[in-house]
C-alpha cells in the first residue's frame, strides 16, 4: 500500500514538473526510483528507457513500467500490473487537464491576435525543434554508419513515394532483427 | 464549436479514439509526432498545417508528454471535453497494455535479445519519418527569410548546441511572436 502511494504522489508531482516534455523529468526519475525506492536498478532503469522508446505509443510510458517493477517488488505479477497502471494514471492525468483547460480557452480566442501570431510565429520554430528532435533521437540511439544510411534512404522513400511508412519501418525492424543494423 | 472546423465536428468519438489508437499503433521505433501529423493533417484533415505545428509546441511548453498533450488538444478542440478523453483513451489504452506485457517479459526472463534489434532498426526508419516530416512541413512554412532563420535558429541551439528547450524558446518565441504580430494596414 505504501508503495502505491509513494507511486501516485511521486509521478502526480513529476507529471505537472515535465514543462517541455515528459524526457525533462527523467533524471530526477531515475534518481528517485532507483537510489532513492530502490524498485529496480541502474542499469535495467537503462533497459526499461530504450523498450519505452521504441515501443508504440508515447515514450512518458516508461512510467507504466517504473509502476511495475515497483508493485513487483511488493506483490508479484499482479501488483506490478496494478503499479504501472497506478504510476500511468498519475503520471497522465494531471497534466492533460491542465492542457485540456489550456485548449478550452484557446478555442475561445479564435479571433485573437495572440492566436494569430502563435500560429504563424511558432510553425517555423517547431520545424527546427523537430528536426532537431531527429538529430538528438539518432544520437540516443547509438546509430552508426549503417542506421544512418537506412534512415537516409527511407527518408528518399518517405518524400519520394507514396508508399505507407509502416511497410519501410517493419522492413528496417527486421533488418535490425537479423543484426544487420 | 469552433468555425474553423466544419467538417471535424461531425468526428465521431470513437473515431477520434480509433485514429490515436492507430497514430500510436504505428509508432514503433519512434516518429509519433510525424504519425500525427501525417493522419491529423494530411489525411484526416482535422486540422491546418500551421495550427497543428503551432500546437505542438504549445504542448511541447505545457507540462505533460508533448505526444499526450497534442491528443488532448486535438479531440478536445474537435468534441470538448469527451473529445480529449477519447483521444487520449485511443493513444494509451492499447500502449500500455502492450508495454506492460513486455515488462512482464523483460522482468521475468531478464531480456529481450532480438526485440532489442528490431527496435533499433525501426528507429533508424522512424528518425526518416521525423526528417520527412521536416521536409513536408518546412516547404509549406518556411517561405521567406525570416521563417528560415527561426528555423534554422531552433534547430542549431536545440539541436546542435544542445540548449535546453525552455532556454530556447524563451529567447525565440517572444522574437517569433512580435514577427507574427497581425499588423493592421500590412495585411497581405
Amino acid at each position: 500500500m505504501k508503495t502505491y502511494l509513494s507511486l501516485l504522489s511521486m509521478f502526480g508531482g513529476l507529471s505537472l514538473l515535465s514543462i517541455g516534455g515528459g524526457n525533462t523529468v527523467l533524471p530526477d526519475m531515475h534518481l528517485r526510483a532507483v537510489n532513492g525506492y530502490h524498485w529496480l536498478t541502474d542499469s535495467q532503469f537503462a533497459d526499461i528507457f530504450s523498450i519505452s522508446q521504441a515501443a508504440p505509443g508515447p515514450s512518458i510510458l516508461i512510467v507504466s513500467l517504473v509502476g511495475y517493477a515497483a508493485g513487483l517488488k511488493v506483490a508479484g505479477v499482479l501488483g506490478g500490473l496494478a503499479g504501472g497502471v497506478l504510476a500511468t494514471v498519475a503520471m497522465i492525468v494531471p497534466a492533460a487537464t491542465m492542457m485540456y483547460l489550456v485548449t478550452m480557452s484557446w478555442q475561445r480566442a479564435q479571433k485573437s491576435k495572440l492566436r494569430h501570431a502563435v500560429e504563424k510565429g511558432f510553425a517555423p520554430l517547431t520545424v527546427g525543434l523537430i528536426l532537431a528532435t531527429s538529430l538528438v533521437m539518432s544520437r540516443a540511439a547509438d546509430h552508426d554508419w549503417r542506421a544512418y544510411t537506412i534512415t537516409a534512404i527511407a527518408t528518399v522513400i518517405f518524400v519520394r513515394t507514396g508508399v505507407n511508412p509502416l511497410i519501410v519501418v517493419a522492413g528496417a525492424a527486421f533488418l535490425g532483427y537479423l543484426g544487420f543494423i | 464549436m469552433s468555425e474553423a472546423a466544419p467538417a471535424a465536428s461531425r468526428v465521431s468519438l470513437a473515431e477520434i479514439a480509433l485514429t490515436f489508437n492507430h497514430i500510436a499503433l504505428a509508432s514503433f521505433g519512434g516518429g509519433l509526432s510525424a504519425w500525427s501529423r501525417e493522419v491529423v493533417v494530411d489525411r484526416k484533415k482535422w486540422m491546418g498545417e500551421e495550427q497543428f505545428l503551432s500546437a505542438m509546441t504549445m504542448c511541447r511548453i505545457m507540462p505533460g508528454a508533448t505526444q499526450v498533450n497534442l491528443s488532448v488538444f486535438v479531440g478536445g478542440s474537435m468534441r470538448g471535453f469527451a473529445g480529449a478523453v477519447a483521444a487520449l483513451l485511443g493513444l494509451c489504452l492499447v500502449p500500455v497494455a502492450m508495454i506492460l506485457t513486455l515488462g512482464f517479459l523483460y522482468f521475468t526472463f531478464k531480456e529481450v535479445p532480438a526485440v532489442k534489434g528490431a527496435l533499433h532498426g525501426a528507429s533508424a526508419a522512424a528518425v526518416a519519418l521525423t526528417v520527412t516530416m521536416v521536409i513536408k512541413t518546412g516547404e509549406k512554412c518556411l517561405t521567406g527569410v525570416v521563417p528560415v532563420a527561426f528555423f534554422l535558429a531552433a534547430f542549431i541551439l536545440n539541436g546542435v548546441l544542445r540548449w535546453p528547450l525552455l532556454l530556447v524558446l524563451g529567447i525565440l518565441a517572444p522574437l517569433a511572436l512580435i514577427w507574427a504580430w497581425p499588423r493592421e494596414r500590412a495585411v497581405t
